[in-house]
């Protein structure tokens, strides 16, 4: 590392001094981090990709497609995105850590009202005899739409836990890298959305 | 409905019960021999006495010597990586005892084998599948990491890893996995299909039992403690390099530890989603590799070898970096070729991705796709070769010292490059077609492994053993050892070759031709001279400790090292450093001897921040295990129960602000003032005597011609 100073992290607006540094090797290490869970989505939407012919003469992608819903749900994803987005910014500007967490909670509301939205769009697949056990095809669409759900479940007790530290401690320098990590996080999240969007609902009734 | 009757899995026909779910009494291997006596039966249960035994021995060991203390506060909880690194290579000794003495019971076996061995089918099955799934997950693979630890801060300039706590977290997963694999020597049994555990065959249908979600749960869990490794030295390595130690300055080994690192944080992702999916299939009666319903066995082995291809090098590029090392330093010259041994190392990481169906040719692809993987398996074969080439021409006129290193150098030269050939032999479809499934691929692969990665493994051992513990192993027992293995590899495996290309099928419990027989004789005594092999290393640690006074090399640099890691004490101080150097070339120590300024006494010392111990890796070792066995044995309450005290915590665990632990700066400056002046009441001692008494780790240098 260069003994020039550096403002490694505008985005979090620490300055220059230790705090920059160490936040940038944890956030370095959050990507790498990521980098592995996208290979691991990678693979199952490669698995699903295989599988989508093999509905054994199950319900295919038009019975548990419903559009409507789908559109709803990537709005909340979407919407908890450029919450975050929000309270990113309102840390960045020091504009005080009331700001910063009533983002943080319209987040959380958003993303909490997917999970419900795709919780009742499961349910539902249960009830038409489109549960996991029954073909290759639902496997994997399971699979691949509840690891999704399931890394926005963790997400959100990150914002909880987050949420409770800033209360705790205010916006210090290790908190900051945190709410950055976890920024990265859930836009992430709304990229394999984007793709389970794209890939298992609209390709399944287009 | 009705409690008991029910089970989880319905028609599979256990017995279940919420509390202890369908694990009974009858489940316990050490009863067996007394239920059912034959010759099978008290192989099993003497296996599970073994291990009770063991594990019983060592508890009243801690107790009698009172070092139950001692183990939980220097060792358990500490977050250093020296000390991570050595409980991993420990884990790798302890696992390979067991793996070893699978592998004489395995060779006895097929020493028998001809019209039936002496062991039941499906004891010798469950032989094979926890031979090869603990020599590579748990001998092999710990081993490396081990290296890795110890060495990569050491060699960078830096005080620790990038993430010491999630360090500690990853050899807590590694051990929850071997903790699995050796409950499941006296719970239950383990898998059957082998080391890759292919489905269907390890699918519910065919065995509904505790062995598959042992692999499974193994697998996975140390699986995700490989990963975070991978990440935590990748991300050292990056952003935690010393000022001046640019990427081409770096040492081979960290270079080799790099391309590793990204090979475990791209390949092991891909072998745990085959195990979740697995899991899935078996738990939860999912359809992903199923024989019905649309289920495709294919897509597992295409995801088990997109990780199983890259492991393959993951394991042997930090043994080329050791040899790297190896022959720089013990063949006193600069290491030739730096720059194409790196590039060599970088091609094979990425080439590495691209072989992976070569594991299955006879699977039912087209002949092209079949022969654009044999190009490739052909074409990584070159940069492998570069090496071997580079290795020797550093030797080449330089002033080599024939110590326990170097021996085994010399066996991985003309052993590896057999292995190294028959491999390019099989990179072809027709011929692979041929020998597939027989004992010529048991031969090859344990011909790159045994030679390539464990000779590796043991020459290191040997030259950072005094740099970890202040005193060298004893030179003769340790040669003696090394010929050994060499002696007892060739016997055991080379005939291999010969009864492969016979038509002997591996894995298979009985042979028909009278023909063998010869030669699974000599292979038996080549493996009770592996035995012998395994025996000496422990006569060697033994002999070591005992005259480890006059082994004692506290300056800490016995072979006129090069890199900077010998640049202090032996064993170095918590914090590696006093100050971090600075790099102004390759061989940082090397170039610093060569212009006579080693050992210089920093003009300012300042206060060290180090982290402070953890119990996250004990916790996460507790709670894991208690995941993997609960699901293994359907009790539910046990795995909720550790998933959420999990959960709860990685919730809490933020809460409580880590302030480091820090070291004054005149503590740092005394301890490094006492050792330069140890230093200067010495006279280095030349290479001639590096194996006596003399050796006190001063060398002196013949750097001037070297470097």
């Amino acid at each position: 590392m260069s003994a020039k100073a550096q403002n490694a992290h505008p985005g979090m607006n620490l300055g220059y001094g230790e705090g920059a540094r160490k936040a940038e090797v944890d956030v370095f290490g959050f990507w790498v981090f990521l980098m592995t869970d996208l290979v691991t989505f990678g693979l199952v939407f490669a698995i699903f990709g295989t599988m989508v012919g093999a509905t054994a003469g199950g319900p295919g992608p038009e019975e548990v497609t419903d559009l409507r819903s789908i559109a709803i749900q990537t709005a909340l994803l979407l919407g908890s995105s450029f919450a975050f987005s929000w309270a990113s910014l309102s840390m960045k500007y020091d504009r005080g850590r009331g700001r910063t967490l009533i983002f943080l909670s319209f987040a959380a509301t958003s993303a909490l009202g997917f999970l419900v939205m795709e919780f009742i769009d499961l349910r539902h697949l249960v009830e038409i005899g489109a549960t996991p056990q029954r073909s290759g095809y639902l496997s994997a669409l399971w699979a691949l739409v509840g690891l999704h759900g399931l890394h926005v479940a963790v997400g959100l007790l990150g914002v909880g836990s987050l949420t409770g530290q800033i209360l705790l401690y205010g916006l210090t320098d290790k908190i900051k890298s945190r709410v950055t990590r976890l920024g990265l996080y859930w836009h992430f999240l709304d990229i394999v959305w984007v793709g389970i969007f794209s890939m298992v609902y609209l390709a399944g009734v287009a | 409905m009705n409690e008991d009757a029910w089970t989880p899995i319905p028609g599979s026909g256990f017995d279940w019960n919420p509390l202890t779910g369908r694990l009974h009494w009858g489940d316990l291997k050490l009863l067996e021999v007394f239920e059912d006596p034959s010759i099978n039966s008290f192989v099993a249960s003497a296996a599970s006495w073994i291990a009770v035994l063991a594990a019983l021995a060592i508890v009243i060991l801690l107790t009698v010597k009172r070092r139950w203390g001692w183990l939980w506060s220097e060792w358990l909880v500490s977050v250093d990586h020296k000390k991570i690194g050595i409980m991993y290579i420990l884990t790798g000794f302890v696992m390979m005892a067991r793996g070893v003495a699978e592998g004489v019971v395995m060779r006895t076996h097929q020493a028998t084998a001809y019209q039936g061995g002496f062991l039941s089918n499906e004891h010798w099955a469950e032989l094979f599948s926890t031979h090869g799934t603990v020599m590579i997950f748990f001998v092999a693979m710990p081993f490396i990491t081990g290296f890795m630890n110890y060495l990569i801060p050491l060699q960078i300039g830096a005080r620790d890893m990038a993430f010491p706590v999630l360090n500690q977290i990853s050899l807590g997963l590694t051990a929850t996995g071997g903790a699995l694999v050796m409950i499941s020597l006296v719970v239950g049994a383990f898998e059957t299909g082998g080391w890759t555990a292919y489905p269907p065959f390890t699918g519910a249908d065919f065995d509904p039992g505790p062995g598959p979600d042992y692999w499974v749960w193994a697998i996975v869990l140390s699986g995700i403690g490989s990963m975070l490794s991978g990440l935590n030295f990748a991300v050292t390595i990056y952003k935690l390099r010393a000022p001046g130690m640019t990427f081409m300055r770096m040492p081979v080994f960290c270079w080799t530890a790099l391309c590793t690192s990204i090979l475990l944080v791209f390949a092991l992702p891909p072998l745990t989603v085959a195990g979740l999916m697995q899991a899935l299939d078996r738990l939860a009666g999912f359809h992903f590799f199923t024989n019905d319903l649309g289920g495709n066995m294919m897509n597992y082995a295409n995801l088990f070898w997109m990780f199983g291809h890259p492991e393959v090098y993951i394991l042997i590029l930090p043994a080329y970096g050791i040899y790297s090392e190896l022959t720089a330093t013990f063949a006193a010259k600069k290491l030739y070729g730096y720059t194409s041994l790196v590039l060599a190392t970088m091609s094979i990481a990425v080439v590495s991705f691209c072989v992976w169906l070569h594991h299955f040719y006879t699977m039912g692809q087209s002949p092209t796709i079949n022969a654009a993987f044999g190009i490739a398996t052909g074409i990584i074969a070159i940069p492998t070769g570069v090496k071997v080439y580079v290795w020797m021409a550093t030797l080449w006129r330089g002033r080599i010292r024939f110590t326990v290193p170097m021996i085994y150098m010399a066996g991985f030269f003309m052993l590896f490059v057999i292995g190294g050939f028959s491999g390019i032999i099989l990179a072809n479809p027709a011929i692979n077609w041929q020998v597939h499934n027989t004992q010529f691929i048991v031969a090859h692969f344990h011909n790159v492994l045994l030679p390539g990665l464990i000779f590796g493994i043991f020459a290191g051992v040997h030259i950072w053993f005094p740099k970890a513990f202040g005193f060298r192993l004893h030179e003769r027992a340790g040669a003696i050892t090394a010929f050994l293995w060499i002696a007892g590899f060739s016997l055991t495996f080379l005939p291999l070759y010969v009864v492969g290309l016979l038509g002997y099928p591996r894995r298979s419990a009985a042979f028909e031709d009278p023909a063998f027989i010869p030669y699974m004789i000599v292979t038996l005594c080549g493996a009770f001279v592996l035995l012998s092999a395994f025996i000496g290393l422990i006569v060697t640690l033994w002999l070591s400790v005992r005259h480890r006074d006059e082994l004692a090399v506290p300056l800490g640099d016995p072979w006129d090292g090069r890199t900077l890691e010998w640049a202090t004490p032996s064993p170095p101080p918590h914090y590696n450093f006093a100050v971090i150097p600075e790099i102004t070339g390759r061989d940082a120590f090397a170039t610093e001897k060569a212009e006579g300024r080693p050992y210089v006494t920093p003009t300012e010392y300042r206060d060290i921040h180090m982290p402070r111990d953890s119990v996250a890796g004990v916790f996460v070792f507790l709670c894991t295990t208690a995941i993997g066995f609960g699901l293994t044995w359907w009790i539910w309450w046990l795995a909720i129960l550790g998933a959420l005290v999990l959960l709860g915590w990685m919730f809490i665990y933020p809460f409580f602000d880590r302030t480091d632990e820090v070291i004054p700066a005149e503590t740092v400056r005394l301890a490094n003032e006492a050792w330069i002046a140890a230093i200067s009441l010495r006279e280095g001692v030349d290479r001639d005597d590096e194996t006596t008494p003399r050796n006190r780790g001063f060398a002196a240098t013949d750097m001037e011609q070297a470097t």
